[in-house]
């Protein structure tokens, strides 16, 4: 010590060799941190302290993210655009005002599958006219009473409706070959493609196909419908189409043999959740499974943690260092009491009794937030025994020491005996046991939030964090999720370790030779 | 000596009653969805009585009727008899299924104890002769990153490493998929294998304690007056550390060791939950988090029975490895 203060004071020569100046006075506090920064170890747990502190506390603040914002993000998604059926049972249309329900529309494709061209139903004859295996005309006498057909009459997009007898008459032309037909006075044509036109207006086309649109917001023109056909009568199981806006998509197209459904697919931008984005400028290690930053999330993690490391700490050491010091300082059967009370809740297996608490609260479905706080409590609560022990054991042997029977004799009230000269000669112990019980808490608690019953959604904690590793895909190819959150919870309860550890030795120089 | 022992039993005894009764009394103040779920599904079965009945029924059956002070002593009344009821999450009795999986957490565990005293007791001794060295500094931060490693951060590198990296050994379980197909030695083979990564994850993680322990003794012995003068006598730096401090350090390790026994039988709740391997540990655990009352409280009494067991055991010891303490 002799050497410090010379290099701390240059001009010692002006001293005598009996001058108090020559001497450097330290108080035991600073004795303390002397021996304490003098431990490699300590610092380093200190620095990992308050750096973990600042990434926590100062962390938060700083990010430009919330802890649960959540982030989205476009990405191309296959979506049901439109589905395609061939219509390959006979359909019945029939003819305006008349009565031609579904039983008698059976009974005449019984007939015909039997090879017979005549019905009787409820007590009328019916014949049915088989232009050809497609398409049949029911009359009763000479009234038309509907057709059955494979093809379907559609009108194109914004033109009237077709009334009955443009549709018959468009279909037996078809069937005929024709190529041109009139219906209520007004000619009509007809192309090979089945299209329908009239005084060069295009009004409608006959189809096999059903086109149904996956959603109300589809709209099939019929221009995409022909594309559609094309390229399912090729057989192609994708194709391009160009919409009248000349906004291009590509369509893929699957078949379903079993619904004998083609259903078209369209690769559409669809705004959905980031989620396990990788690492990159705008999130430094990528989101999380609900696409919220996993930085930040880190940041507030550590804040809950410590924190309820912290109040589970001062829980303990408060509850302890009461009954630690009732119990030292009276003994007798007070002592007595309060140490069978302290058997008792060192023989309560802890961790089970949390679990079974914590699955409860799941039961019960408690909010987060209480939650969080009635896991501190239990934590607290299950914890201050220990304290207890420790404190009183001190208590028993510093009670006996002159000082105390001083503060007797100079009449200070019992509650001040103990809380005002015991306890402060038990602090640097109980420093000790609770930087270290920090530790502890601290990996308790991520324990319990590993197990996914500690602090829950949307609260953020390292060990929720982890929880994902639940999901194997998420281990193995989602390092950047789980691997941070263990090392900064590694490196806290490493830090407290280090600190405790350093504390200790520093308290007690008998320690160091 | 004597005397003090049984009054120490008598004393646990008393303990143990009334951690038993927090235990009832906290398990009963839960609600007890469970025998409600179960009425409700027995009440839909075509026919059945309905569920009001079920359920007082049930109740009746499993003594939750009763309030918590008579329930606590209709229950301990069986439980001293050895009949904790019937689990309701496994349908067997709750000794049973305790005695069909505590082999395997006994195993593992032991493993995982000669393990890691074999390894942790050496290195204590190293660092504590070998103060502030190198050797202590790298001894010392290696037990405390042991001691604040959290067990399951650890154990999922261990299986991105070792199982899902390298591929030696499964992710899950205790037996492989073609685990039937296997003759005696191969399926020998194949749950040694399901074991290593659990057991080395309970040594590693349970090694530094032991290691701290040893160095601290070591260095309050190394400390000692009669230290000295063995080195006064001009013995063998050997011959000092082996012959005289390292057997004073026994009498603390040796105390710690024999309280840790019990300690053996209480499984390995969330190495095993981790892995998926079927002992105590991870079968009261998927009890626990089902609401299984009867044999939660069959396995809260059992873990109980073992703290109070491991503290007697360890005051017991201490009293007969080292004899001074015997005297007062």
């Amino acid at each position: 010590m002799s050497e410090n203060t010379q290099n701390q004071n240059p001009k010692q020569e002006q001293y005598s060799l009996n001058d108090d100046r020559r001497v450097k006075v330290l108080s035991p506090g600073a004795l303390v941190a002397k021996r304490f920064f003098r431990n490699r170890l300590a610092v380093v747990g200190l620095s990992i302290l308050i750096a973990m502190f600042l990434f926590s506390f100062v962390g938060g603040l700083v990010s430009p993210y919330g802890q649960d914002e959540q982030f989205f993000t476009y990405t191309q998604m296959s979506k049901e655009f439109v589905g395609v059926t061939r219509n390959d049972t006979m359909r019945f249309v029939v003819a305006d005002g008349q009565n031609f329900g579904s039983i008698a529309q059976s009974k005449a494709l019984e007939a015909v599958k039997k090879g017979s061209t005549e019905f009787n139903y409820k007590d009328t004859d019916y014949t049915v006219d088989i232009q050809s295996d497609d398409f049949y005309v029911v009359y009763q006498g000479s009234d038309v009473m509907g057709y059955a057909s494979r093809d379907l009459v559609n009108e194109a997009d914004g033109a009237p409706k077709f009334s009955f007898d443009v549709k018959l008459a468009a279909l037996t032309a078809i069937t005929a070959g024709e190529s041109d037909f009139t219906a209520d006075g007004v000619d009509y044509t007809l192309n090979k493609d089945g299209e329908i036109a009239a005084n060069g207006e295009q009004l409608g086309y006959v189809s096999r196909f059903v086109v149904s649109a996956a959603d109300s917001s589809v709209v099939v023109t019929r221009d995409f419908k022909d594309r559609l056909e094309e390229a399912i009568n090729e057989k192609a199981d994708k194709f391009n189409y160009t919409d009248a806006g000349g906004n291009e998509a590509e369509y893929d197209i699957v078949y379903d043999a079993s619904t004998k459904v083609w259903s078209v697919k369209q690769m559409t931008e669809t705004y959905v959740y980031d989620r396990y984005a990788s690492p990159s400028k705008a999130h430094w290690l990528g989101t999380d499974t609900n696409g919220m930053d996993m930085l930040t999330r880190l940041m507030y993690g550590g804040r809950v943690s410590l924190i309820i490391g912290f109040i589970v700490v001062v829980i303990e050491a408060s509850l302890g260092i009461l009954m630690g010091g009732i119990s030292g300082y009276f003994g007798g059967w007070i002592d007595n009491i309060i140490m069978r009370v302290v058997d008792v809740f060192y023989c309560i297996p802890s961790m089970p009794v949390i679990i079974i608490i914590g699955a409860a609260m799941d039961a019960m479905r408690v909010d987060s937030w209480k939650r969080m706080l009635y896991l501190m409590l239990i934590l607290g609560f299950l914890g201050w025994p220990s304290i207890a022990r420790l404190v009183r054991g001190q208590i028993l042997s510093l009670r006996e020491q002159e000082f105390m029977l001083a503060t007797e004799a100079c009449g200070i009230k019992v509650w001040h005996r103990i809380f005002r000269h015991l306890i402060p000669n038990v602090i640097p112990q109980l420093i000790v046991t609770c930087t270290m019980g920090l530790g502890s808490t601290i990996l308790t608690e991520a324990t319990l939030s590993f197990l996914g019953l500690g602090v829950k959604y949307p609260f953020a904690s390292w060990g929720n964090i982890i929880n994902d590793v639940n999901n194997a895909y998420v281990m193995t190819n989602y390092l950047f999720i789980w691997i941070p959150a263990g090392i900064c919870l590694l490196l806290t309860v490493l830090g407290f370790n280090f600190v405790g550890d350093g504390l200790r030795d520093a308290f007690d120089p008998k320690m160091k030779r | 000596m004597r005397n003090y022992i049984i009054k120490r039993i008598a004393q646990s005894v008393l303990i143990l009653f009334c951690v038993m009764f927090i235990i009832y009394a906290l398990i009963r103040s839960l609600p007890s969805s469970f025998a409600e779920t179960m009425a409700m599904q027995l009440a839909q079965a075509p026919g059945a009585k309905p569920y009001e009945e079920w359920l007082a029924q049930l109740n009746a059956a499993y003594g939750l009727d009763l309030d918590i002070i008579p329930g606590f002593f209709t229950w301990l009344s069986k439980a001293i008899v050895g009949n904790f009821g019937d689990s309701w999450k496994w349908n067997v009795p709750a000794t049973q299924k305790f005695t069909e999986v505590i082999g395997l957490s006994v195993i593992m565990g032991g493993i995982s104890f000669v393990l890691s005293i074999v390894i942790a007791v050496p290195l204590g001794v190293l660092a504590a002769t070998k103060q502030y060295s190198r050797t202590d500094y790298v001894i010392t931060a290696a037990a405390l990153v042991g001691i604040s490693l959290p067990t399951f951060f650890f154990a999922t590198l261990l299986k991105l490493l070792f199982s899902v990296k390298l591929g030696w050994f499964d992710l899950y379980g205790l037996v492989g998929r073609d685990y039937a197909q296997l003759d005696a030695w191969g399926q020998f083979c194949d749950k040694a294998n399901h074991l290593v990564l659990p057991i080395a994850t309970l040594v590693i993680v349970s090694i530094g304690g032991y290691m701290r322990y040893t160095r601290t003794n070591m260095l309050e012995v190394l400390n000692a007056d009669y230290i000295r003068t063995a080195r006064a006598k001009g013995l063998s730096e050997h011959t000092v550390i082996y012959k005289h401090a390292f057997r004073n350090t026994l009498i603390p390790l040796v105390t710690i060791i024999g309280g840790s026994l019990p300690g053996l039988f209480s499984g390995a709740l969330i190495t095993e939950t981790l892995f998926s391997i079927p002992g105590i540990g991870y079968i009261s655990y998927q009890s626990m988090v089902a609401g299984d009352i009867p044999f939660t409280m069959f396995y809260l009494s059992f873990m109980a029975v073992l703290t109070l067991a491991s503290n007697l055991l360890t005051d017991i010891l201490y009293g007969v490895v080292d004899p001074r303490v015997r005297i007062s």
